[in-house]
């Protein structure tokens, strides 16, 4: 078990597993999506108070999902990284990080659009969920800041690694911020007691669409980890042969 | 100890102690993370006297009255145990409604909140137009069993 680990922290072989890995998580992501988009626009029936304006939701959930999960990757990626010296996660956090601020910022976008009719306003600025997840944007921003700033690879990482680790407390308190505190935004609707509060025509294509952006997560990330392995091992043996062979 | 259980420890150690740390402060600014108080603590005196707040609740079946000439209106909003009324000028969210939870923004003036924005909330239940019709009576004889609620409601 432990030779599985240690060749999957082998750069040259998680280069060529990441590729063969890519398509599993693009072509199963690509049609989750398709099926989702369809499904949330034309075969979910309006919502009973929203109207048609819910079907943001299809959007707005899996990107805000998507932001924490990205988030507790660069965390746990950059703890391994400082506990094991694994290369191979510092990697992995590097590549995550641009994917997971993209995420938070179409969250905030979509809820901020979906605010406007429902609630009457795009932004509360002390409302807990908003602002705990705009804290979210500029932990991202300062995460990639940070890595940008310094200079030897080695450094950036540890560096980066540790400012993960510290804005991971923040993935929580967007959760339960809804629960804790008095907010504008709703309560969770799929993870709580008594099961998920929604009707099941509007639910699968919204768990379609949650695995959907996942995969594609997943495939975004892959190719970008093949890249960052690339140029952090551009002066390497392998890295030559392979451009070589080309 | 080997060097990486060292690194282990103080990794973990870290992770927990901004956990605390994050938990403690958090507890302290408790009052000032909320995004408005509720009615009851409203009608026990329990709210900033010196600046603008935001009251939160659900709007009282019946109590919506509009001013045919303007923009004005006033309504009441309850937490189930205790009320208050609102007066209100300008543009309403489309959510705006009876049993529909708000919350408004403004300042108490002799017993009346003085909004000057009105946000509606709405629920983390989903359901198509039809499936909600056939809930409704079984929530209208949930609402009737919570009519008597003004009896604790200490009004100041």
């Amino acid at each position: 078990m432990w030779t599985f680990f240690h060749k999957l922290a082998s750069p040259p072989h998680f280069y060529r597993l990441a590729k063969t890995l890519i398509p599993w998580f693009a072509v199963p992501g690509y049609l989750l999506l398709v099926y989702g988009t369809y499904a949330g626009l034309f075969l979910a029936p309006p919502d009973y108070q929203q109207g048609d304006a819910f079907r943001i939701i299809y959007v707005h959930v899996p990107a805000a999902y998507l932001s924490m999960m990205a988030y507790m990757i660069l965390a746990v990626a950059g703890g391994i990284g400082l506990i094991w010296r694994m290369k191979l996660a510092h990697a992995v956090a590097a590549s995550a990080a641009p994917i997971g601020a993209s995420f938070t910022f179409l969250a905030l976008a979509t809820g901020s659009i979906w605010g406007r009719p429902m609630w009457g306003t795009w932004w509360e600025w002390t409302d807990p969920r908003l602002m705990s997840e705009l804290i979210l944007l500029f932990l991202y921003f300062g995460y990639m800041a940070l890595r940008g700033a310094i200079d030897d690879t080695a450094k950036a990482d540890k560096a980066s690694a540790v400012l993960a680790l510290v804005g991971a407390v923040n993935v929580p308190i967007i959760h339960f911020s809804v629960e804790w505190w008095s907010s504008l935004h709703q309560g969770p609707t799929l993870v709580r007691e008594g099961g998920p509060a929604m009707d099941t025509a509007m639910l699968y294509p919204l768990l379609a669409m949650i695995f959907g952006f996942t995969f594609v997560f997943g495939a975004m990330l892959l190719r970008r980890i093949r890249t960052e392995v690339l140029h952090r091992e551009r002066r390497t043996r392998w890295v030559k042969d392979l451009v070589l062979a080309d | 100890m080997k060097a990486r259980q060292q690194r282990m420890l103080a990794v973990g150690l870290a992770v927990v102690g901004l956990a605390i740390a994050a938990a403690l402060t958090l507890r302290a600014f408790k009052d000032n993370m909320m995004f408005f108080v509720s009615v009851s603590e409203v009608a026990a005196g329990e709210y900033p006297k010196d600046r603008n707040f935001r009251v939160g609740g659900l709007v009282v079946e019946g109590s919506i009255e509009r001013d045919p000439g303007s923009l004005d209106v006033t309504f009441t909003v309850t937490d189930l145990r205790c009320d208050v009324a609102v007066t209100y000028t300008g543009v309403l969210p489309d959510l705006f409604r009876e049993g529909q939870g708000v919350v408004a923004h403004g300042r108490m003036n002799n017993d009346v909140f003085i909004a000057d924005e009105v946000l509606a909330k709405h629920d983390e239940n989903y359901m198509a137009p039809e499936v909600a019709e056939s809930l409704a009576q079984h929530v209208d004889e949930q609402t009737a069993s919570l009519q008597e609620y003004d009896t604790e409601c200490g009004k100041s």
